[in-house]
């Protein structure tokens, strides 16, 4: 029951705060909602038993992302106040609305009961929380996570090129 | 699991791939002639080519990796692909001022995304691999740094792919939910075990799914990122992406509908007929409006993926062989306009305004029958492989029942032929604009024998598949056999 209410608390304030980091005009703003966003999402990993998605959600996102966000928000002197919708504003929100309402018709008619996997709670609780994604992560999941070091190579690369003055 | 050193040979062909990519971008740093590392890349990617070719067909990683025929047919379009760019790219970025050993590199890391793609097993390999090869695209569209409208053409489809990258995570997490598993076999398995063919998440996420990967084909209605994102990226990396990033996403497409979810066939197959006609009739209707080539290849390539969906559709093999066949054929008759394209932009000179093809017939005869050949093929008429592919594709539609999807694609291929003969009409019924004489006009070319060569390439591949079909279509086949 609590953690009935504690989920629908951090999922609401989630996607409140979502929300914020869409529609606020000041662009700090923005950035503080976006933290508010990742600290609830922190919170539905530790209703879930991760604690180390948890830990790594806030000091990557909130500690290094966010500061980075802020740091270019602040260098850039991002004042100017944009226009935030365009002329189809009317449309995009009528096709949201539908979307969202079959999305919601959908899942809340389905129960969503897949197969167990190798690690119920029991046995994570067991052998540790950081233990088991590490062991699952350099195992069954090895060929993604050695691609995934590749995608962070040509962000930098990426990075590097688009942004340096003289190459 | 445990990891197995067999699982390493599996994986060969990617492991060299990106030991290339990786190379490439450190002998940078010492090597001064940013030519001989194009060369670097291309024999690095035949050898890529032929370890593929070596490579015994299994399963890696506990099935998150798949080497079969079927990724085998799809990584030799990614590798002819890559390897034409690279040699249509030498002359080009040094024109463009772009002449940097991290192109080549990016290229090759993009490509290596597109393997691993082909040979997902697990849809967080197909994810992982569509964003690699979707990362590396993007930095390459904005790589004519001083220019503005490469960096909007980058910026537009960085957020469009960012977009639909979060629809198809989102159709995986509920196919995750719904099955607990991402095996695309052990999808299947619990589909039909538990007979979830008519659940409602099941279609939502199969919907998703579609958008995901329509995007990355450039379907219509999720097309709109192309034309700006064809036009602003420099002309090299426009072939590379009209061509690779589409036959990848058929590659997953292909995976994933065709053994993920068989038991829903009909459904899927009934939500991509709207999407193939669609993208057959904006594709080809917004062509006839372009001045600029450019624009107007993105819409013809609209086009075409509407054409390869028609295969897809059929969702049987031979629907699936004329798929991978008319994406083979698309690859050299779309890479070979390109290097014409490329050719007639030297200093000075933009070459991207079909007035710019006014008479060049009479200044550069053998750079007009080329283009000739290309566009022939493009509109899809005999002897040419244009031909050969929309037959097949249309054929197989036919033999799975769908017939008036492809009538509507019939006439709409025939009103295709009025924008792409305009440029033959321009070659070779009208006069050169400028009246500056014959010899001003020579240094405005920009030829290499690279560049030659791909042509040559395109053109013979291109005629002699037309000629001879069944060979192509043997190769798609053998392939596909144990799918």
């Amino acid at each position: 029951m609590i953690l009935n209410i504690l989920f629908f608390y951090l999922a609401a304030v989630t996607i409140i705060s979502a929300l914020f980091v869409v529609i606020k005009r000041n662009a700090v703003h923005s950035a503080i909602a976006l933290l508010v966003t990742f600290v609830h999402v922190a919170g539905i990993f530790l209703l879930l038993n991760s604690e180390f998605l948890a830990a790594v959600q806030i000091l990557v996102y909130a500690g290094a992302i966010l500061v980075l966000i802020i740091f270019v928000i602040m260098y850039l002197n991002v004042t100017q106040r944009y226009r935030m919708f365009n002329r189809l504003k009317l449309i995009a929100f009528f096709v949201g609305v539908v979307l969202f309402a079959e999305v919601l018709y959908i899942i809340t008619r389905t129960a969503l009961k897949g197969q167990k996997g190798e690690f119920p709670i029991a046995k994570v609780m067991e052998m540790g929380n950081t233990e088991a994604i590490g062991k699952v992560l350099f195992t069954d999941y090895l060929f993604p996570f050695e691609i995934a070091s590749l995608i962070l190579l040509v962000a930098m690369i990426g990075a590097i090129v688009l942004a340096k003055k003289e190459i | 699991m445990q990891f197995l050193p067999a699982d390493m040979n599996i994986i060969m062909p990617e492991i060299i791939m990106a030991l290339i990519a990786i190379i490439i971008l450190l002998a940078d740093l010492v090597i001064k002639r940013k030519k001989s590392l194009a060369f670097l890349g291309v024999i690095g990617a035949g050898v890529v080519a032929y370890t593929i070719m070596m490579d015994s067909p299994g399963a890696a990683f506990s099935g998150m990796f798949i080497s079969d025929g079927y990724s085998k047919f799809f990584k030799l379009i990614f590798l002819v692909n890559v390897i034409l760019v690279t040699m249509i790219s030498v002359k080009y970025i040094i024109i463009e001022k772009i002449n940097l050993g991290e192109y080549y590199s990016l290229m090759l890391f993009s490509t290596l995304g597109m393997m691993v793609m082909a040979s997902a097993g697990d849809l967080i390999t197909l994810y992982v691999g569509l964003e690699l090869m979707a990362l590396s695209t993007y930095v390459l569209t904005g790589f004519i740094r001083h220019n503005t409208k490469s960096n909007e053409a980058a910026i537009k489809y960085f957020l469009l792919g960012a977009f639909s990258s979060a629809f198809l995570l989102y159709g995986i997490s509920m196919i995750y939910g719904l099955t607990g598993t991402l095996e695309l076999k052990d999808i299947a398995d619990y589909i039909n075990k538990n007979g979830l063919e008519n659940n409602k998440v099941l279609m939502l996420s199969m919907i998703l799914f579609v958008v995901g990967f329509g995007f990355k084909i450039a379907a219509a209605p999720f097309h709109m990122w192309a034309p700006d994102a064809y036009e602003g990226a420099p002309t090299s990396i426009t072939a590379f992406m009209s061509v690779g990033t589409k036959a990848a996403g058929f590659a997953a497409i292909g995976r994933v509908f065709m053994i993920a979810l068989p038991a829903i066939k009909l459904e899927w197959s009934t939500i991509l007929i709207p999407l193939a006609i669609l993208s057959i009739a904006v594709g080809n209707i917004a062509a006839i409006a372009q001045t600029n080539i450019k624009r107007m290849l993105a819409y013809s390539a609209i086009a075409h993926a509407g054409y390869a969906l028609l295969g897809v559709i059929a969702a049987d093999n031979e629907g699936i062989v004329s798929m991978m066949s008319y994406l083979m054929i698309y690859t050299f008759m779309n890479i070979g306009a390109f290097a014409v394209i490329i050719m007639l932009r030297g200093e000075g000179a933009k070459g991207e305004d079909i007035n710019d093809y006014e008479g060049l017939a009479k200044k550069h005869p053998v750079l007009a029958a080329f283009m000739l050949i290309f566009m022939f093929s493009l509109t899809g008429i005999p002897p040419t492989a244009g031909f050969i592919g929309k037959f097949y594709v249309f054929m197989s539609a036919i033999n799975a029942g769908y017939v008036w999807p492809v009538v509507v694609a019939v006439i709409f291929s025939a009103i295709s032929a009025y924008f792409y003969l305009r440029i033959v009409m321009y070659m070779y019924m009208k006069e050169p604009i400028n009246n500056v004489g014959v010899q001003n006009f020579e240094p405005l070319l920009s030829t290499s024998p690279a560049i030659g060569i791909v042509l040559i390439v395109a053109a013979a591949a291109l005629l002699g598949i037309g000629i001879f079909p069944s060979f192509l279509l043997e190769l798609a086949r053998a392939a596909i056999s144990g799918f």
